[in-house]
């Protein structure tokens, strides 16, 4: 029963999307009557619809937990044995069950924007409503007709064929959740764009509105970002960070276009430039999203991420993303004529800064969209290639670099208008501890390669300049969102300089040990002591028992496992990492051979963390900004009141 | 111009669409087969791998009698799954030369004691060079090299038992 229950609330919600729809083309052609009362009704059925979207996720995960295996999706991607924390997390760890999450984020974030927005004029209210159920209308109908979690098998199996071993690991409980809640929450910001294309009103309101938003979406894709990267580095038991995978670079896409929207929308919100621009990142930014989606889901490129392949759902996403991107990008040809030009500005200032930011943002967007895309389009002439790590390094790596020093400088300048030469003092110490900071690495490390030397380089002087705002400044009365900004800009400083050691000073053995002979790897020495069994709920493993010693310091053990999973039957590797002040040690117990001999695989890696911890600066920068802007602005809303 | 300017991302978009849509009709491929099958060998001449065997290069191919190429690596583990299919291989008469890629001839001396050494000649690739230039995208792989030293066949990954008469059939064909 619960199956069909999750069923119902689902075509519920879809029957809600289609009136909310309705409603809001009825209030936006009433929109000289001020649509008041069109208001009032769209507001709870956008609530209504959340709601039970909401509820069918919860239900799905029901029929998980419970194990009823005459539900398909369960019987294909479950077990009984599972431990509970797979059980409910497998329930997005497929294909159906993880488009049924998207389709819950994009009802609750229309939800949160009937319920929460107050500052929008009514009527493009009412058209962003009506625009985030359009798409979610399609969506629904994608789920119902071709993708239903709630499908029933005649015969139930006894027992399910299992998770995905690689699945199984926690990261699968956080992951989707947080990169949806940030991929699929930038809606809002294109439901908004379509919204105000419809009413003709882009301005500084509009923008101020939009701004908290586009953070809130921003601030759970980069944590996802940052969170699937740590994921992909233990799980895969590669040692990378970072694959260029087409998945990645679909979460990257919306990331780096709502990064640009970020900059944008603020030069719109006090500076009332750059309105076109700002409309287009908006459409871009989710725009990548559904490409994304549509990437992944529909198999069309080779990918870790890959699901069930099937070129029917393909072609259907690919119709949902004719009718929204093709039918947004021709309101902006058709309408962002009409809207009056906003304000130009000097190069050398704030705005000239972030201007620069978003182009460059662009331009590394852009690479990343044709890295990702090169192969289909030469697959389209007759040639099967990949595009990988060697590419995208070369070509985006310098140019994010340059965004770095940007970002550096952007800051230290005036709004308006500044003075090249009072601008060049504010930038001198930063810039000075750049040039230290390479004659220092050229000394201490000879060989190394240029993109990592200047990734270090920058990463210094960036980290001092985005401090710098704070420099002479009351600290108390310091608005909360400067803090957000100071702290994200030094987080991408921080990322930049773990990616920089890592890929400059990285250390690797790869080796086949004798029981008892001591390897070495960085400032480790490893021991292979022993090898003993491990039996878990639903795999058994071989442990390597590896006794860890760096210099004098006290040896620890570290314990790598090739575990073996019974349902589906497949071997992982387990890494085991050992996180110190200075880096991680990071080990792979591989196969035995025939002389008892076992394949290990050990890294070095020195302050590879800071990649991540950079990240989760980024993100709690961004939810300081966040918060600042919501004080901020109740503060405001109560003196209105007062007065 | 303006004008024309705004319609640019919906032009975009359109050029996106086509390139997936034809992508879409398109059954997927997971092998990335060779652009060199039914070319000539590369030239190259590769150092030995190991002491006691020649190392390898694009001259010897071309003596009139057909080979098989075997790109391998002592850390690969497909390779040692795959090395009692190359050893029946040779027995049943099959001449097979090597390319030991991004290796140490410390390593291949192990992997040839332990799994069995089928291979008349070992070249020491150790940049991936000839690897890239064969055009091959993973070890292990196979091709089958006719007398005038072109390539007529590509194996990706793995043989498998029930590959190897296939293999010995193709390899006859490139000798008549």
């Amino acid at each position: 029963m619960i199956a069909e229950a999750g069923l119902a609330a689902l075509w519920f919600a879809g029957a809600l999307a289609l009136l909310q729809v309705v409603l809001a083309v009825i209030g936006v052609r009433r929109s000289r009557s001020g649509g008041g009362e069109v208001l009032a009704t769209i507001r709870p059925v956008a609530v209504v619809q959340g709601v039970l979207v909401v509820l069918a996720m919860l239900l799905l995960i029901a029929v998980f937990v419970e194990s009823d295996m005459s539900v398909r999706l369960v019987a294909e991607d479950s077990s009984a044995a599972k431990p509970l924390l797979y059980k409910i997390a497998g329930a997005w760890g497929n294909h159906e069950g993880s488009m049924l999450l998207w389709v819950t984020i994009l009802g609750l974030a229309g939800a949160a924007v009937a319920l929460f927005e107050r500052r929008l004029p009514k009527p493009t209210l009412i058209a962003t409503l009506g625009a985030q159920a359009t798409i979610a209308l399609g969506f629904y109908a994608f789920l119902l007709f071709s993708s239903n979690p709630f499908a029933r098998l005649v015969d139930a199996p006894p027992d399910g064929q299992g998770l995905n071993p690689l699945l199984q690991d926690p990261g699968l409980a956080f992951h989707p959740p947080t990169l949806y809640l940030g991929y699929v929450g930038i809606s809002v910001a294109f439901s908004f764009a379509v919204g105000a294309m419809v009413t003709r009103d882009v301005g500084p309101a509009f923008a101020r509105a939009m701004r908290p938003w586009v953070l809130g979406a921003w601030i759970f894709l980069t944590l996802g970002i940052t969170a699937g990267s740590y994921w992909a580095y233990y799980d895969l038991g590669w040692g990378g960070w970072w694959f260029w995978d087409p998945v990645e670079n679909a979460s990257l896409m919306p990331w780096l276009a709502a990064t640009a929207l970020l900059h944008s929308v603020t030069v719109l919100a006090t500076r009332d430039g750059l309105r076109a621009w700002t409309i287009m990142l908006a459409v871009v930014a989710f725009s990548m999203s559904m490409i994304g989606t549509f990437l992944v889901r529909s198999g069309i490129l080779t990918s870790v991420h890959a699901f069930a392949i099937d070129p029917k759902r393909g072609a259907f996403i690919l119709a949902l993303l004719v009718i929204y991107i093709g039918g947004a990008l021709a309101l902006f040809a058709l309408r962002v004529g009409t809207i009056r030009q906003g304000n130009t500005f000097e190069p050398v200032s704030r705005e000239g800064a972030l201007v620069v930011n978003n182009l460059l943002l662009s331009v590394i967007l852009g690479i990343v969209v044709i890295g990702t895309l090169y192969p289909l389009v030469a697959a389209a002439f007759g040639t099967q290639l990949s595009v990988g790590h060697p590419f995208f390094d070369s070509t985006a790596g310098p140019i994010a670099l340059v965004l770095v020093a940007i970002m550096g400088i952007g800051p230290l300048l005036r709004w308006r208008r500044d003075r090249a030469s009072e601008a060049l003092r504010r930038v001198a110490i930063p810039a000075g501890v750049a040039v230290v900071t390479f004659l220092a690495v050229l000394l201490l490390a000879p060989g190394i390669h240029i993109l990592p030397l200047c990734g270090l380089t920058l990463a210094a002087g960036a980290a001092v300049a985005s401090v710098a705002p704070l420099w002479r400044r009351d600290l108390r009365r310091t608005p909360l969102f400067t803090y957000g900004m100071v702290v994200a800009h030094l987080g991408i400083a921080v990322s930049l300089a773990g990616m920089a050691s890592e890929s400059a000073f990285d250390q690797e053995t790869l080796v086949a040990t004798h029981i008892g002979e001591i390897q070495h790897v960085g400032p480790y020495s490893v021991t292979l002591e022993g090898i003993r069994p491990v039996i878990g709920a639903d795999w058994s493993a071989v442990e390597g028992v590896l006794r860890v010693q760096r210099g004098d310091h006290a040896p620890y053990i570290l314990a790598p496992q090739s575990r073996f999973f019974s349902t589906p039957p497949q071997a992982t590797s387990i890494s085991a990492i050992e996180t110190v002040a200075d880096g991680q040690l990071y080990t792979v117990l591989g196969q035995a051979d025939d002389d008892g001999r076992w394949q290990l695989r050990l890294w070095w890696k020195p302050f590879v963390t800071l990649i991540w911890l950079g990240g989760a600066l980024v993100a709690f920068g961004g939810f300081l900004s966040l918060l600042g802007r919501l004080l901020r602005e109740r503060r405001a809303h109560r003196r209105e009141i007062e007065a | 111009m303006k004008r024309l300017l705004l319609w640019l991302p919906l032009f975009a978009f359109a050029g996106l669409f086509a390139v997936v849509a034809s992508g879409l009709m398109r059954p997927n491929d997971h092998l990335v087969p060779s652009q060199m099958v039914g070319h000539p060998l590369p030239k190259f001449s590769l150092p030995a791998m190991v002491p006691d065997k020649p190392g390898l290069g694009s001259a010897t191919f071309a003596d009139g009698k057909p080979r098989l190429l075997n790109v391998f690596a002592s850390w690969c583990i497909p390779c040692m799954a795959e090395a009692p299919q190359l050893m029946a291989l040779k027995q049943q008469g099959a001449e097979i030369d090597a390319v030991a890629v991004r290796d140490t001839p410390g390593n291949i001396e192990g992997f040839l004691q332990r799994f069995g050494d089928p291979y008349a000649r070992i070249g020491d690739d150790r940049q991936s060079a000839l690897q890239l230039a064969l055009g091959s995208s993973g070890v292990p792989e196979t091709y089958v090299i006719d007398g005038h030293g072109r390539i007529v066949e590509q194996h990706i990954g793995d043989i498998r038992a029930d590959d190897v008469p296939d293999i010995l059939a193709k390899l006859k064909a490139a000798g008549g």
